[in-house]
């Protein structure tokens, strides 16, 4: 078999980012919303970690910051998930129009 | 010495990951769904080890799969879900908003392919770095040259346990 190289993890990337960008532009639950949000910067990893073999370890120093940042997104959008629930009793993204008019 | 099987295990664990983000996306049951990103998170994991990053790896298990997941899986506990699952999963745009999706996705495998570094990315790699050193120098890198940056994500995280409480608070 062909050997695996680096442009068979940027296209596994592209495809997982891909779902991620499905699951936040169809979905109406919040919480598959934010796991969606969890996918694409899980695809991004994966790039930053395939390139850090071809480039060195700035990659991987990189892809903990963005998992640093995925903790901190997580935290404060299930927050306000929560916030959100108890004034309205529903997750739907599109029942969240209180700025709208 | 040649790494055994790896073709195959390449392709097993890219295919999990991929059947987990499609599993996502597609559940009714959003437990369903957190249990679909933990399979995509651990096969992701064994793509990072075969990439020769074991560090990342293991903060991918324990940080991911360990503690955002439990966040999540807490949350779906708290919401009551049940209301939205009789209703419509998906919203109204979503055949306008899938074609844009995986024209993205397009034009993305368009630039790798087009982009003047193919040659070096189609090339096989042999890490350079041995695996045994990847934690300490991961620590070199963490603590020497990105140290600021280090600290800007502690504050970061600082910020967003004071939101989070602050949010989930009854009254404020």
């Amino acid at each position: 078999m062909a050997p695996i190289t680096t442009f068979h993890y940027l296209v596994v990337a592209a495809a997982l980012f891909v779902l991620g960008v499905i699951g936040v532009l169809t979905r109406r639950n919040v919480v598959i919303v934010l796991m969606s949000i969890e996918l694409i910067l899980n695809a991004v990893n994966l790039n930053l970690v395939a390139f850090s073999r071809l480039w060195g370890l700035q990659g991987q120093a990189f892809s903990i910051f963005v998992i640093t940042d995925a903790a901190a997104e997580a935290a404060v959008g299930l927050g306000i998930l929560i916030a959100f629930f108890r004034n309205k009793e529903t997750v739907n993204v599109d029942e969240v129009d209180l700025l709208k008019w | 010495m040649q790494p055994v099987a790896t073709t195959f295990f390449f392709y097993l664990l890219s295919g999990l990951a991929l059947l987990g983000g499609v599993l996502v996306i597609t559940r009714k049951n959003a437990v369903h769904s957190a249990l679909a990103l933990i399979l995509t998170l651990l096969a992701l994991a064994g793509l990072y080890l075969m990439l020769y990053a074991p560090f990342v790896a293991g903060v991918q298990i324990i940080l991911y799969a360990g503690g955002i997941m439990v966040l999540f899986l807490f949350v779906i506990m708290l919401v009551n879900l049940e209301r939205s699952q009789k209703e419509e999963q998906f919203n109204k745009q979503w055949v306008i908003g899938t074609i844009a999706a995986v024209g993205t996705g397009i034009l993305f495998v368009l630039v790798f392919v087009k982009s003047r570094e193919l040659p070096n990315l189609v090339r096989e790699h042999v890490a350079q770095l041995p695996e045994q050193s990847n934690t300490q120098q991961m620590a070199v890198s963490l603590y020497g040259n990105y140290m600021f940056t280090f600290e800007i994500a502690s504050l970061l995280l600082l910020v967003a346990m004071i939101g989070a409480v602050v949010m989930a608070k009854k009254r404020i």
